[in-house]
């Protein structure tokens, strides 16, 4: 039953996936991507990972694709096609993506990967949290800390280059 | 050698560091106090010229005999370069009588030149650039004379070189001036590859670049060494041979003998003191030095010995018929200095080793002395009339005697001395070289003999046609402008004194017993006076004088009637033997023709051929680049994502 | 084990997937909206290798959660810039916006 999830849950990343690149209408991509977004978060539910896929949802959807839809709205006239592009372009590129994946395909099936002995840790938020937060063994105050200061200067930066200068 | 009568002689080197001082301080400050640098390098020369005296009474009177030989004392050493444990390369300072004889006269006649100089070169723009070049010259000059080493002499050689060539360009924005330069460096460097070509030969024969090991080492006819040296044959002629003649021919260089004398006529586009102190007292008169330093090496070796008599002998002729028919004062100076020094190599030539064989010896090196008192004298009795003239041409001159006094008084002197007249220093040492000569060789003696008569008609012919002839200022027939009164004193006192001080000397260094203190082997002998080879040689300069008289006396149009009489040859003679347009004839026709422009054509073509073939493919390889930057991200990615692809699998298939 | 050589396989071709839209499309926001898909499978390796190889450690769940957050960041930059050149050009195709060469 699980793996029937599993299945369900894979087969709509992929196909929500190939939408989102190769659909016409940018509107109508957005929404794929947000769909394939949702999908990922619920295969960190089906990894009971719930935190990560609350993340998922709350940044990703709520926030990353809705930033895009709305830059959409500014710079568009939604409904347009998109401009195809050309048949060879995206044989070739499909050709090389392929054999991309395929290698990387081989490389995964072929690995022996080692499973840690350790007994599973929770993971629920609040062990998270401390986690986060804690400047001790296993703690990651420190990267917590450089990603805010980034996220300030993204914040920052992305103002500054949106706004409007004076025509020179 | 007893350590009672050792003297401590190492300020000998503050004559060597006072110069070298003196031209980084002018050099390199000289811009900002003008007048000061002139002082400085006169004061310097003549604290150096002090010291020079005193290390000569010092080295003969006070040191003296140790076991009849005047001792070789190293004042200074020390290893610069060691090749091997046997041949290396030191740096110091040896006394011996000829370097203490030369510091004496590269100081003297320094100094002189430096104070003349003030006078002289005053007003000038490069006032300190002079200065400053005039002290190196003299530091690399005495640095040669007190060598201990062939290679220390050879180093200072060639600083040598340089500072002469500096001081013949002076005037570089003078075409004439930098072609002479030129024209001195390369044919002196071009004689310079044979004196190094000499040098590695003899020391790798004799395993040592010292003088006294060489000396050592080759006296003995019997030592392996010098049988080894002897043996080693090239093209039929020993290798010491070959190195002495090498060596010859370095020196020919520097000292202007037949067939490299070219350069030093044109060298008179220097200043006229640095004519005075370059190309009459010191530098020309190196390459003697280094036939007198190597003597006794060269006493064994009979061919070499007989190559200096001969290149001597002729070159004393030839420059001596050449100096009839210049006009240019300075050159018929230069042909003059190039015949003395002409006398002098084969005084050396001639001269035997031993005891009062050594005539020649002894009799060169006083020549040697005399004549840079005498010369330098006539250079800058030159200097003074060619300031007061401004011109060379000896056409534009005449009369000068009521105007110049002094300058015509010494330069009378001068012109004395150098024509054999007794009792003056020349009078005294020529005689001594032609009794030399006659006691060993007639043919050289009576080379000898016509070339004292020509040196005195070609002397009195200048010091007449400048001094009498013709009334000055010259008003008509001329073509010279006379500037009006712009002179009214003959020279300033610095340029009077010197040519006093010369003059002096001139009258008195005959005197000095030369040959008990200079002499082959270093053994004193008394040179005996000869009264009949005296008055032959005497009879000879007064034929020469009372000709000169008796044609330029008055003028008159009987030197152009013998000069047209003598047709071509006094033309070839005036044209100095065609032998400028040889060495043009040679360079340019023949090497220019057939080295130079195949190698230019194969530099063209073949060299710069592959740089340009490979700037062109880098050219073509950067434009076919530049179309990948075209500014398409979509291409980049593409680019990337490739190269992504390729590196993943490179590293996981291949490493 | 064989379940999680599957999600990494799905989550590969969630990469290409991505970067097949990357190299095909030519609008900025199209291509912005494939690299945010190449992040997620990023993530989802993250995630998962957490999950089956290292369960003890919260070392792949941190990872994706600033991976998230630098998308975030990235996003808005991107989007600032994109909103940028629509002014400056007029459009958002990356034809059109050539000038950054040479």
């Amino acid at each position: 039953m699980s793996n029937f999830f599993l299945y369900l849950i894979s087969i709509m990343i992929l196909v929500f996936g190939a939408l989102t690149v190769t659909s016409h209408k940018i509107f109508r991509a957005a929404i794929y991507l947000l769909f394939t977004l949702i999908n990922v978060a619920a295969l960190y539910f089906y990894l009971q990972y719930e935190f990560i896929a609350a993340v998922q949802i709350v940044v990703y959807v709520g926030g990353i694709v809705v930033l895009i839809i709305f830059s959409l709205f500014l710079t568009h006239r939604v409904g347009f096609d998109l401009p195809e592009p050309s048949k060879l372009k995206m044989f070739f590129t499909f050709l090389s993506v392929l054999f991309a994946f395929m290698f990387c395909y081989s490389l995964v099936l072929g690995n022996e990967f080692e499973q840690s002995s350790s007994v599973a840790s929770s993971v629920s938020i609040n062990s998270i949290g401390r986690a986060m937060l804690n400047y001790g063994q296993g703690g990651f105050v420190l990267p917590f800390e450089v990603v805010s200061i980034l996220l300030l200067a993204a914040l920052v930066g992305s103002i500054a280059i949106a706004f409007k200068t004076k025509k020179t | 050698m007893t350590k009672t009568k050792m003297n401590n002689y190492s300020y000998i080197s503050f004559v060597l560091i006072i110069p070298l001082m003196v031209f980084l301080i002018t050099g390199l400050f000289g811009k900002k106090l003008p007048a000061l640098s002139g002082i400085l390098g006169t004061v310097g020369m003549l604290i150096a010229a002090c010291l020079s005296y005193f290390a000569a009474y010092n080295y003969f009177m006070v040191g003296g005999r140790v076991d009849g030989l005047y001792p070789t004392v190293i004042a200074f050493k020390q290893t610069w370069l060691q090749f091997s444990p046997s041949l290396t390369i030191d740096i110091g300072i040896m006394l011996d009588p000829i370097s203490v004889m030369m510091l004496v006269v590269v100081t003297t006649v320094s100094f002189m030149v430096h104070l003349y100089s003030i006078g002289y070169m005053h007003g000038e723009e490069r006032y300190s650039t002079y200065y400053a070049f005039l002290s190196l010259f003299s530091f690399s000059m005495l640095g040669l004379v007190i060598s201990t080493n062939i290679f220390q002499m050879y180093m200072f050689w060639e600083l040598v070189g340089v500072s002469s060539f500096l001081l013949v360009g002076f005037y570089y924005n003078k075409p004439s001036a930098v072609a002479a330069a030129k024209k001195a460096f390369i044919v002196t460097r071009f004689a310079d590859l044979g004196f190094l070509a000499g040098i590695l030969i003899l020391s790798f024969y004799s395993e040592s670049l010292d003088f006294q090991t060489i000396i050592h080492r080759m006296m003995d006819s019997n030592s392996p060494i010098f049988m080894n040296a002897n043996a080693a044959s090239f093209m039929g002629v020993s290798a010491l041979t070959w190195a002495l003649c090498l060596i010859f021919i370095g020196g020919a260089g520097k000292s202007a003998m037949f067939p490299l004398h070219i350069w030093l006529p044109d060298a008179m586009e220097g200043p006229t003191p640095v004519s005075a102190l370059i190309h009459a007292a010191t530098m020309v008169v190196a390459g003697v030095f280094l036939v007198a330093r190597l003597f006794p090496v060269y006493m064994q070796i009979p061919a070499a010995h007989d190559l200096v008599m001969y290149v001597g002998a002729f070159s004393a002729f030839f420059a001596a018929v050449i100096a009839c028919t210049q006009t240019d004062i300075k050159r018929v100076l230069a042909y003059s200095t190039m015949s003395q020094i002409g006398y002098m190599m084969f005084a050396l030539g001639v001269s035997g080793y031993w005891g009062h064989g050594g005539l020649g010896f002894s009799a060169s090196m006083f020549h040697l002395f005399t004549h840079a008192m005498f010369k330098a004298l006539l250079f800058l009795g030159a200097g003074a009339v060619i300031h007061y003239v401004h011109s060379n041409e000896m056409g534009d001159m005449g009369g000068l005697r009521k105007k110049m006094p002094v300058t015509n008084a010494v330069f009378l002197i001068a012109c004395l001395a150098i024509s054999g007249v007794p009792p003056l220093s020349g009078f005294f040492s020529k005689e001594e070289i032609l009794t030399a000569a006659f006691e060993n060789n007639k043919i050289i003696y009576a080379v000898g003999l016509v070339t004292a008569c020509l040196t005195a008609f070609y002397m009195f012919r200048l010091y007449l046609t400048i001094f009498w002839n013709k009334p000055f200022p010259l008003s008509e027939g001329g073509g010279h402008e006379v500037p009006g009164d712009v002179h009214h004193s003959e020279a300033p006192m610095t340029m009077k004194l010197p040519l006093l001080i010369l003059a002096i000397a001139t009258l008195v260094a005959g005197f000095i017993p030369f040959s008990m203190y200079v002499s082959a082997d270093g053994t004193a002998f008394e040179s005996e006076f000869h009264i009949i080879p005296a008055l032959v040689a005497v009879t000879a300069g007064l034929i020469g004088i009372f000709t000169a008289v008796f044609l330029y006396a008055k003028k008159n149009d009987k030197p152009e009637m013998i000069s047209a009489a003598l047709g071509g040859l006094y033309r070839s003679a005036y044209r100095k033997f065609y032998v400028d347009e040889l060495y043009l004839f040679i360079t340019k026709k023949i090497i220019f023709n057939f080295i130079s422009t195949p190698a230019a054509w194969i530099d063209k073509n073949v060299v710069d051929g592959m740089m340009n073939l490979i700037a062109d493919v880098t050219g073509n390889l950067s434009e076919s680049a530049k179309t990948l930057q075209s500014g398409k991200i979509s291409s980049y990615v593409m680019w990337f994502f490739a190269a992504a692809i390729v590196l993943s699998m490179m590293i996981v298939y291949v490493f | 084990m064989t379940e999680m050589k599957f999600i990494l396989s799905i989550s590969f071709a969630l990469f290409f997937i991505g970067a097949y839209g990357f190299l095909t499309r030519r609008n900025m926001i199209t291509m912005l909206m494939a690299v945010e898909l190449m992040l997620n499978a990023v993530n989802i390796n993250f995630v998962v290798f957490n999950k089956y190889l290292f369960a003890d450690k919260m070392d792949g769940l941190f990872f994706s959660i600033f991976i998230t957050t630098i998308a975030a960041a990235e996003a808005a930059v991107a989007i600032a810039i994109i909103i940028n050149l629509y002014r400056k050009f007029k459009s958002i195709d990356e034809d059109d916006i050539d000038t950054l060469r040479w």
